[in-house]
């Protein structure tokens, strides 16, 4: 992990939009008057016959990604999270999951990290609202480097995909030749004092705090879910066999995330005790996004903490 | 219109009244109501308008149709397989747990189908999908959408028209099934759209109103909206809800049950005396 390098997984995902746009033609792209947000305003320059601006109007945005997908294009239609899945959860169920179209539904800004605007634009329930719609697969990449690969595998699967990407500059944590690979998480390190399991902007976070830990003799073990579903049951398993204490992190509720698809695998195969961080039953607030993580425990320190 | 022609659409037009009453009647629950006000004009799309090959489905060249009122599955099926799509055997299986044929227009197992619609207030949007990406590729189909006049009240339908005419889609069609009627009554006394053409005018429509029972209006409203350049139309068709069956004319009731064993023959027999 490069600390001294940081970059927000919404650039890094209007940097790979915009270079799929230059080498496939089908790929279109909707945005809801968030372009330089979300970062689909690279793509946008470059492609400006294949960019649509469908205004402050999400669920008409989702449903028109539909249509253009029944066409053979391939939409990636992005807002911020809070309004791609929770303004146009319904378009997603109706127009996108059931008919198993295949448009990309981008999230941006999901989480605490979203900062200083607060609890309405805060979302912490995509994860939950996403997870539950058959034909959806769900990317959740925590870094420049795996949300690149992140948006290319989006546009080879045929069917809707759901992709959250940060506010928040992050630190790069893979280099340039890192393998990815559908559903299959990645872990760092073989301790055996503990697991760490981590999405999004949360893997760096376990991954410091692993090396506080490492400083004290405790091995653990990070492992970074870039896909959210399918979820890696095989790692989780393997960890839960091998380690100590489990955790599980998340910039999200605790309800219908990372945490609770981990233990609904735990529970089924091998119970065994899982400390879920996240939020609890609340909503966030304004502040600083790092103020704001400590605020509701989502820091290295407390993770530590959770493993000592 | 020639009457050779006229007595064919109304011949059609009395199949697929006929259809949508067995597969209702069979099903034992559906949508009579609002598929018989728009069996007219389903006819006229199938029949003498839509570029749609029943052996090639997927022709990517194909007139799209987008039947936003969903629960109306009943007429557009009937449409469907008096086109071929599929067999007039499926009627059996209509809401039935092994059956293709869905409660509501399901695009990935029914041939023919263009949208999965259901959700109310969806498929305009998806009609504005299609025809934006038939303009990418300079294709020459044309998209229809049927909506109902109580699922206008939905939103999402104004954010679709705005995009329509933003995006100046003329190979864009809305036909409004006014047939004045919603679950709870009428639309103006449960949550008034009207004045739907001001609205729609306001929007950047082209708007025309026509007697949507009359294959003569249906014909010149279809012929207009393909003159109309750098805008979208919508026809506003003033209908019957229930159209057809004497006792279901006009009544809100019969939105969405089906007829008993009684009331199925005196609507067979309504139809067939035609």
């Amino acid at each position: 992990m490069n600390k001294d390098v940081k970059i927000a997984t919404r650039a890094s995902f209007g940097e790979a939009l915009k270079e799929l746009g230059d080498e496939n033609e089908n790929i279109v792209v909707l945005d809801a008057d968030l372009s330089g947000a979300t970062k689909t305003s690279s793509f946008a320059k470059a492609h400006p016959d294949r960019f649509f601006d469908m205004g402050i109007a999400e669920s008409n945005m989702m449903a028109v990604a539909s249509g253009m997908a029944s066409c053979g294009k391939i939409p990636f239609a992005a807002s911020f999270a809070v309004f791609s899945t929770g303004r146009a959860y319904d378009q997603l169920r109706a127009s996108i999951a059931y008919p198993n179209q295949n448009v990309k539904v981008v999230g941006t800004h999901y989480g605490l990290t979203v900062g200083e605007d607060g609890a309405t634009h805060q979302m912490l329930e995509d994860i939950s609202l996403v997870r539950g719609l058959p034909n959806f697969t769900i990317f959740a990449p925590s870094d420049d480097i795996s949300s690149k690969w992140a948006v290319k595998e989006a546009a080879k699967i045929k069917g809707p995909v759901y992709l959250r990407f940060c506010r928040l500059a992050t630190p790069v944590i893979y280099d340039e030749n890192q393998k990815f690979e559908l559903g299959k998480g990645i872990c760092f390190g073989d301790g055996k004092d503990a697991t760490v399991f981590a999405t999004g902007d949360m893997v760096c976070k376990a991954l410091e705090a692993k090396e506080i830990l490492e400083k004290e003799n405790i091995n653990i073990r990070v492992v970074d879910f870039h896909t959210i579903k399918p979820i890696d049951k095989e790692l989780i398993l393997k960890c839960a066999k091998e380690t100590d204490k489990l955790i599980s992190i998340e910039d999200h509720s605790v309800y219908g995330g990372l945490g609770d698809m981990i233990s609904d695998v735990l529970i089924s195969e091998y119970p065994k005790k899982l400390i879920k961080m996240g939020v609890r039953d609340e909503f966030g607030k304004s502040g600083k996004a790092e103020e704001v993580l400590k605020a509701y425990g989502l820091t290295a320190e407390k993770i530590v903490e959770n493993i000592r | 219109m020639e009457n050779s022609k006229k007595l064919f659409l109304e011949e059609k037009a009395n199949s697929i009244r006929k259809n949508i009453i067995n597969l209702v009647y069979k099903a034992g629950s559906g949508h009579p109501g609002g598929s018989l006000s728009i069996a007219d004009i389903i006819t006229y799309l199938y029949f003498e308008e839509l570029n749609v090959n029943p052996k090639n489905p997927q022709n990517p060249e194909r007139d799209r149709f987008v039947l936003s009122k969903g629960h109306c599955a009943p007429a557009l099926y009937s449409a469907l397989m008096e086109k071929e799509f599929f067999a007039k055997t499926n009627i059996e299986d209509f809401r039935q747990v092994n059956g293709i044929l869905q409660g509501h227009p399901d695009m990935k197992h029914i041939p023919g189908v263009d949208m999965t619609t259901g959700s109310l207030g969806q498929g305009l949007s998806a009609s504005v999908g299609m025809a934006i990406a038939g303009k990418l590729d300079n294709k020459n189909y044309r998209v229809y959408c049927v909506l109902g006049d109580g699922e206008i009240e939905e939103g999402q339908i104004w954010e679709a028209a705005m995009s329509a005419s933003h995006y100046k889609l003329d190979n864009l069609c809305a036909i409004v099934d006014n047939n004045n009627l919603q679950i709870d009554g009428e639309i103006g006394k449960v949550m008034s759209p009207y004045p739907i053409d001001k609205k729609f005018e306001s929007f950047g429509f082209n708007v025309i109103q026509i007697d949507g029972h009359n294959f003569d209006e249906i014909e010149e409203a279809l012929e207009n909206s393909k003159k109309c350049k750098g805008k979208p139309t919508v026809i506003i068709a003033k209908t019957i809800k229930g159209k057809g069956i004497s006792y279901m004319e006009d009544k809100a009731e019969w939105h969405g049950k089906a007829p008993n064993e009684e009331q199925y023959n005196i609507a067979i027999q309504e139809l067939e005396g035609k």
